[in-house]
């Protein structure tokens, strides 16, 4: 999969689960600018297993992995997605 | 069951912790909760419960093999409260134990009594928390004081046919996020909520997947989820991961909040007063450790 082909698939999901603007900087907190709270995390994390087509393991629900869209970018390449 | 006769309003909290009373209710579907009074201990509201339970039972406390206590808020030290509550039911001689465990607790009981009832006889396990002292240990936080409110609930597990037969059970500890809930009375109560939510959200249900699964029974098929009482959203939430209905999942959050060790049990006391005999019923808790698990019972 190309970036920048993961790259809008992953803005896709969030905007899906947010409903709000992006940041544009894609290393801004998705936590500290409110876009996603302690109940939208889990719904985000599904929609990406289902979206990308991977299963993230207990060990990796580490919020700080879907903090922000470079991270998870980071994660998903990591994972083959 | 036992309950504080305190009730403490959102409006109440609010003021105390700078928030209003709606954003209380939106973020943990809480509308009030019941506080103990100062000296009211552990093993007191413990007791209250046990006398309820039994008397439902219709069982002396003489008879009883074993008395489990479950609380994460009993002060620290030893003895731990099973012992008080073992004195105050008049117990002299029947082994009573102590099970440190906040929120799960209750579940990790009833799985141990469930292996020690053919043993030991009847035992009582209690899940009984004070939490208003651990939020009152310090300053009051603003995220996670308005959760937690006082209560102590209590079943009768026995080898003996009762009213429901436990079946099957899952019990898992993670070690990992030990730090992400935790208190010590050395501090406030401290809670990474993001990383709590997503391990539960993913935990309760994968363990009560996994203990349906292994007896084969489909989770829409069960009468009623008992569950820990941590917050309303959680509990909606676990229900569509199943795929039930969101009033599968039984809750009583909104009158006494997150009762830790307590709160399954005292769902299960009301939900069977409430409701005609149903099964099969699951039970299943996550808590600080963090520790999960499920049980099955028809």
């Amino acid at each position: 999969m190309s970036d920048a082909n993961r790259h809008a698939r992953l803005l896709g999901v969030l905007k899906t689960i947010t409903a709000q603007p992006l940041p544009a900087d894609d290393d801004e907190s998705l936590f500290e600018s409110g876009l996603l709270d302690s109940f939208a995390l889990p719904d985000l994390v599904s929609a990406l297993e289902l979206e990308f087509s991977i299963k993230v393991p207990d060990r990796d629900l580490n919020p700080r992995k879907f903090d922000s869209v470079s991270r998870m970018e980071t994660y998903l390449e990591d994972h083959g997605a | 069951m036992h309950v504080p006769e305190r009730v403490v309003t959102n409006e109440e909290m609010a003021g105390r912790i700078g928030r209003t009373a709606e954003w209380i209710e939106g973020v943990s579907g809480i509308c009030e909760r019941r506080w103990a009074a100062a000296e009211t201990s552990v093993a007191d509201l413990a007791v209250a419960a046990a006398n309820d339970c039994l008397v439902r039972a219709g069982v002396e406390a003489s008879t009883l093999g074993m008395i489990i206590v479950a609380s994460g808020s009993a002060r620290p030290g030893f003895p731990g409260p099973a012992a008080e509550v073992a004195l105050q039911l008049g117990l002299e001689n029947t082994p009573a134990l102590d099970v440190p465990m906040a929120s799960a607790g209750s579940l990790f009981g009833m799985a141990m009594a469930a292996q020690m009832a053919g043993h030991f006889g009847d035992v009582l396990v209690i899940g009984a928390e004070k939490m208003s002292a651990v939020i009152e240990s310090g300053p009051l936080d603003g995220n996670t004081a308005m959760l937690f409110g006082d209560g102590a609930g209590a079943v009768l597990v026995s080898a003996r046919t009762g009213r429901w037969e436990i079946l099957d059970m899952v019990l898992h500890t993670d070690g990992q996020y030990r730090d992400s809930l935790a208190f010590d009375w050395s501090g406030p109560l401290r809670m990474n909520g993001l990383s709590v939510i997503l391990q539960a959200a993913r935990k309760l249900p994968s363990s009560i997947e996994e203990v349906l699964g292994r007896q084969k029974v489909a989770a829409a098929d069960v009468a009623v989820f008992l569950l820990h009482q941590a917050n309303q959203n959680l509990l909606l939430r676990v229900a569509k991961s199943l795929g039930v209905p969101g009033e599968r999942v039984y809750s009583n959050v909104a009158r006494y909040g997150n009762t830790s060790s307590a709160s399954m049990l005292i769902a299960a006391a009301e939900w069977s007063r409430e409701s005609p005999a149903a099964d099969p019923v699951v039970f299943s808790a996550f808590g600080a450790g963090f520790h999960w698990g499920a049980i099955l019972a028809k």
